[in-house]
């Protein structure tokens, strides 16, 4: 490219160059999170058993495993990549858990041993991502197929159940007397330490930066690519996590566990405002977004609405939660054309 | 010097002939998953003769031939830089709505309950490529979301019930069963569709444009390829072929019920991939698919055979997905550089 | 010198022009890119078109490709006048553009790149790849180079995917063939391979438009010369009455005085020693030296290696061989972390693409490589980065509405301070700057160049690599010239003039 280019830049780069426009996006972080204070309000009124606190329990302990595996698939999205294997790492040490339980290991080691073996996981989907450069979407894909494989080669279609109930009865447990889960604080405890990483540290600026504009953040010394490898192992320990509440909350190591989770939490993370280009997103729209989400299944169940409707809902949610920015952006740049075109039309 | 005015004047060098380091790979590919296929197959045999019987070929060819037409339809997708999760919910839907069609129209010929069902699949495909092209949503994410969608509305319609063989037009049946010079008919129908589309690839201007699109979109847009058309075509093309896997089913099995052809998608995405087209697109045919799906296929038949526990084929699919695109990434680098290396003509 | 004074008559025309343009204007927002225009291609004549760069060249050849679409004036082809709306309008009109990067299908045979869309078709419309092979083999003998066209286009040499596109022009009868600095990539040999084609095709009656900075080749080629400045036509003489002194002369021919000079420092201790640094085919054993207090710029033609050479210095690309040493201490290949923390700093070419990320704020971009030493207690309070971003943006005087504004929304000239605040801050012993003033206002232009001088007065050693031949004559203490990878000459402040510096950047001393 010959060096006067820069003039040409400015309207070379996609003429509906409405990515610049940041506040909107700010504007729908806003807007879930109005929808769902709204959507829970109403909800409560008007479907029966909704506001109990009896259902608040049951939907937090819900909304757990789709919350704790949206906070890193936040960050990896925003980075421009995706983890659509998220699920079956969960199922995979969830089988892992059961194996190592029928093996007499106890649980206070097994519990560990999980997160390690969902951050190794993990590791694999970095390597294939960033040292050979791989499609995320592609590496991904396979190892949704692989690691799900792996949990029915290691447990078939047996399930391990005989947990101590110490442990099961704590993780389906409320805190003393009360209503509030057990697994509610450390829940929020960690929800805010991704909040704090991606939104209060230098690594949360990288995170941004690398995926607004790669090139760029590598002339500033960001470590892309080593950046990236991480947080896929920080999305494999945390849903090694996952697999252990859930082997613990249903009392059951199963190989299908959490089977198709991935399409719940990418739908929250792009619904709660993430741009599924990177560079965009931030973890209260997400948090909203997961509760939205779970919260709408579980009004939709209550008011016997069958499961098969909620999965029409969550897919169509996933598809409008891009289209609309998109359909919004679009119909900004047609009009501000039209405007320049008006413009330019006394002149010419 | 006056060369534009001696057209017939005979050039200086040689042309070198066709064969590139580039075909070779290709060829060579193909040719590994022949061989590939003929060990797998001969090793299975030596276990258990019975493996290469006729029956068992059959069902091994049957069992391929849907997801051969599904391998077909997603290469066209994948050629163009886009993938479709979906087609294993397509499936499904077209299988049920095809299947109760015939329930209430007992005398329904079998071409028109295969348009039923292409219609159905061209429809969802129809809606995907809206969604992508017009809705500019990432492939993977529309189809991702539709992939559910689909599949609820299945179950909707279903609504728990299934659709037994006894329900069905024998006539309809007998297609899934019959043969013509001992090949059943649902095998010819996949072959039929794997040439048409094969040529339609490799001999049309629209075939040629899905390469370009997935090969370079920025050259495509500045050589007026119609983009959105193309698009288009391939999801609804997809779509269809999706469909038309989906009356397969239904003659073959005789009952449909709503989890039809669920997590098909994982199994047509490999063969695609192990077939050698190319995920980031441009590159690829479908006959190289159809042979991944035919390899699928057999690995799942011979893992009984070889007493391999059944629970390891899916695992199989996920580690022959990340080995065909590492493979083919690497590959690639290598081929790049030896075509950078050597001069392209001979002077 | 006004616009119309040097146009020569020269008398013979060889035939009606065959395009033309007239006091074409084009502004990019607040850039004027062209003010006054004006060009005659004649058919059977080859054209050069030569200019500093920002001198509007591309985007002039973009306005005849259909590419932008002119603000006033007037494009006529064949005598009438027309008004592209898209490139194919362009391409129907018979106008061929080859630029230097070629758009090919890598996956596509040759002969498809040359006519996709426009395959030959047989019996029910299938394509007839035989006659489709005939054609390209005819294509590529009538251009006398055996290129096999059934191979991939991936792989092909830059050279080779030009003689494509050029199949691809004839292909469709081109009557007009423009090319944008193709000989930018190619070594002598292919250059040569390239001029026969182009001569060929200008003699069977094209009409070729050749951008280049490179006059043996203009030589070579052309008939004619236009040279554009700043926007505007200067002149168009028959090559044969013009020397290319006087050329360089009419390119550059600007009053320095306008520009702010360095300040004379006496330059302190080596900061900088850059020593064989090499990366096969694009630098050779490149060695330097810059000292405290001193700004050194790096000359030469784009696709010289400068900006390669500098961002290897930095670390974001590798090197092959070669020492880069920051005050004594050698620094370890491709980590730009590791330059970061010894103290070098680069303000990158591309503002839009490398400098900065547009998406985010002013006040991110701004503090964003200073992250981990504004964080207390390793977290980011919104009140540090928003001190930091609004002192260094005052000190360099950026304005803007908001520090959380997209960084997108600044002007050029704002957007570079942006990028000059973020490295400032980080309190540079080195800093590069890249093509430091390109594409922003005279005032601004004013305000970075005093900035440099001063942080030189600082005792900052300052290397600059820079196209504009005024910045690098009024900064410089002393220019060091690339040509084709390698380190061709140094010359001191005294000895750096336009001449000097232009004749060792393309090879002519000769000439001269």
């Amino acid at each position: 490219m010959s060096t006067e280019t820069a003039p040409d830049r400015i309207t070379a780069t996609r003429p509906a160059s409405g990515r610049l426009r940041s506040g909107r996006l700010i504007g729908w972080d806003g807007a879930i999170v109005l929808v769902t204070l709204v959507f829970i309000a109403v909800a409560a009124v008007t479907v029966e058993h909704f506001g109990t606190s009896r259902n608040a329990g049951f939907l937090i302990l819900d909304l757990t495993p789709v919350l704790l595996l949206a906070l890193p698939m936040t960050l990896i999205i925003v980075t421009g990549e995706i983890d659509l294997s998220v699920a079956s790492m969960v199922g995979l040490t969830s089988s892992a858990m059961g194996v190592m339980w029928n093996n007499g290991l106890p649980l206070e080691t097994i519990m560990p041993l999980c997160v390690v073996i969902g951050a190794v996981l993990g590791a694999v989907n970095g390597i294939f991502v960033t040292a050979l450069g791989l499609p995320s979407l592609a590496v991904t894909i396979g190892t949704l197929a692989l690691y799900r494989g792996l949990a029915y080669v290691l447990l078939g279609d047996t399930a391990v159940a005989d947990y101590p109930r110490d442990f099961t009865s704590w993780t389906i447990g409320n805190i003393g007397a009360s209503s509030v889960p057990n697994v509610l604080i450390p829940l929020i405890v960690v929800s805010g330490i991704f909040a704090a990483a991606l939104h209060a540290t230098p690594v949360g600026r990288s995170v941004f930066a690398a995926g607004a504009n790669p090139t760029a953040a590598a002339f500033a010394g960001i470590p892309v690519g080593r950046l990236k490898f991480w947080l896929y192992v920080v999305s494999g320990a945390v849903a090694g996590l996952v697999g252990v509440f859930w082997t613990l909350r249903y009392s059951s190591a199963r190989a299908d566990n959490a089977a198709g989770l991935e399409l719940t939490v990418v739908a929250a993370v792009l619904l709660g405002g993430v741009s599924i280009f990177g560079g965009k997103g931030t973890l209260p729209g997400v948090v909203a977004g997961v509760v939205l989400l779970t919260s709408l299944q579980n009004a939709l169940r209550l008011a016997s609405v069958s499961t098969e409707a909620l999965t029409v809902v969550t897919g169509s949610l996933l598809i409008v939660s891009v289209l609309a920015p998109n359909v919004v952006t679009s119909a900004r740049a047609a009009l501000a054309r039209r405007r320049a075109r008006l413009r330019m039309t006394p002149t010419s | 010097m006056t060369l534009l005015a001696q057209p017939t004047e005979p050039a200086t060098g040689r042309t070198r002939t066709g064969s590139t380091a580039l075909d070779l790979v290709l060829r060579f590919r193909a040719l590994g998953l022949v061989i590939a296929l003929a060990v797998l197959v001969a090793v299975t045999a030596a276990v258990n003769s019975r493996f290469v019987g006729q029956q068992s070929i059959r069902d091994l060819l049957l069992s391929a031939a849907i997801t051969m037409l599904l391998a077909v339809g997603m290469t066209v997708v994948v050629l163009t830089r886009g993938i479709d999760l979906s087609v294993g919910s397509v499936l499904g839907l077209s299988a049920y709505v095809t299947a109760d069609f015939l329930q209430s129209n007992a005398g329904t010929p079998v071409p028109v309950a295969m348009l039923v069902g292409l219609g159905v699949g061209a429809a969802c495909g129809l809606v995907n490529g809206v969604v992508i092209h017009v809705g500019k949503v990432p492939p993977l994410v529309a189809t991702l979301g539709t992939l559910y969608v689909f599949r609820g509305i299945v179950y909707f319609v279903a609504g728990g019930s299934r659709i037994n063989a006894s329900d069905m037009p024998p006539g309809f049946l007998d297609f899934g069963t019959a043969r013509f010079a001992g090949i059943p008919y649902l095998i010819m129908v996949s072959l039929v569709v794997l040439v048409l589309i094969g040529v339609f690839l490799s001999r049309y201007r629209a075939g040629r444009d899905m390469y370009a699109l997935g090969s370079s979109p920025e050259a495509a847009r500045l050589a007026g390829v119609p983009a959105g058309r193309r698009l288009l075509t391939a999801y609804v093309l997809c779509g269809a072929l999706a469909g038309l896997g989906g009356v397969l089913h239904a003659a073959r099995y005789g009952t449909v019920d709503a989890s039809a052809g669920s997590g098909l998608e994982l199994s047509v995405v490999a063969a695609v991939v192990v077939g050698g087209v190319a995920i980031f697109g441009g590159s690829g045919t479908v006959y190289g698919a159809a042979l991944g799906a035919l390899l699928l296929t057999v690995i799942s038949n011979a893992l009984p055979v070889l007493s391999i526990d059944q629970f390891w084929q899916q695992a199989i699919v996920g580690a022959l997905i990340l080995g065909a695109i590492g493979l083919d990434r690497f590959v690639g680098l290598r081929v790049a550089a030896s075509l950078r290396t050597k001069d392209s003509h001979v002077d | 010198m006004s616009a119309a004074g040097n146009t020569s008559d020269t008398g013979q025309q060889p035939a009606r022009p065959v395009v033309t343009l007239s006091g074409v204007t084009k502004a990019f927002g607040a850039v004027m890119a062209l003010r006054d225009a004006r060009l005659e291609l004649f058919p059977g004549e080859a054209h050069a078109l030569v200019g500093e760069n920002g001198a509007g060249k591309s985007t002039l050849i973009k306005i005849l490709a259909g590419v932008h679409r002119p603000d006033a004036g007037v494009v006529t082809v064949g005598g009438q006048p027309v008004e592209f709306t898209n490139t194919a309008a362009a391409k129907d009109a018979g106008i061929a553009v080859i630029y230097q990067e070629p758009t090919l299908f890598p996956d596509l045979s040759v002969a498809e790149n040359i006519f996709v869309g426009r395959q030959p078709r047989g019996r029910f419309g299938l394509i007839e790849r035989a006659e489709m092979h005939r054609h390209a083999t005819a294509l590529f003998e009538r251009l006398g180079v055996p290129l096999d066209p059934d191979r991939p286009a991936k792989g092909l040499s830059i050279a080779d995917q030009q003689i494509v596109e050029i199949a691809k022009a004839i292909s469709v009868d081109a009557t007009v063939l423009i090319m944008d600095e193709p000989t930018a990539a190619l070594s002598g040999v292919e250059v040569e391979r390239l001029f026969a084609v182009v001569r060929g095709l200008r003699d069977a009656g094209a009409a070729v438009l050749f951008i280049s900075h490179r006059f043996d080749e203009v030589a070579a080629l052309c008939q004619r010369v236009t040279v554009m400045r700043d926007g505007a036509h200067v002149s168009t003489d028959l090559l044969a009455d013009v020397t290319i002194d006087q050329i360089v002369r009419r390119m550059v021919g600007r009053e320095l005085g306008a520009l702010f000079p360095k300040q004379e420092v006496t330059p302190g201790d080596v900061v900088l020693e850059v020593d064989g640094l090499s990366r096969a085919g694009v630098y050779l054993d490149v060695s330097f030296q810059v000292r405290a207090g001193e700004i050194v710029a790096l000359a030469g033609l784009v696709g010289s290696g400068r900006s390669e050479v500098v961002q290897a210095v930095f670390g974001v690309d590798p090197r092959d061989a070669g020492v880069v040493r920051v005050a004594g201490r050698a620094l370890p290949a491709g980590n730009s972390k590791a330059a970061m923390r010894a103290g070098v700093a680069l303000v990158p070419e591309d503002r839009r693409q490398q400098g900065l990320i547009l998406d985010l704020s002013i006040m991110r971009n701004a503090t964003l490589v200073r992250r981990n030493r504004l964080a207390r207690f390793g977290f980011l309070t919104g009140g540090a980065e928003r001190r930091e971003a609004a002192e260094w943006t005052r000190r360099l005087q950026t304005r803007y509405g908001r520090l959380t504004d997209p960084a997108g929304t600044l002007s050029g000239g704002n957007q570079q301070k942006v990028v000059l605040a973020k490295w400032l801050a980080t309190d540079p012993k080195v800093l590069i700057v890249d093509e430091p003033t390109r594409g922003i206002d005279v005032g601004t232009k004013a305000e970075v160049h005093r900035l440099m001088s001063q942080l030189a007065a600082d005792g900052v050693a300052v290397l600059m690599v820079s196209s504009e031949l005024p910045e690098v004559l009024g900064m410089a203490d002393r220019v060091l010239v690339l040509r084709e990878g390698r380190l061709v000459g140094e010359l001191s402040r005294a000895e750096a003039s336009e001449e000097s510096v232009m004749f060792l950047a393309t090879g002519q001393e000769a000439v001269a």
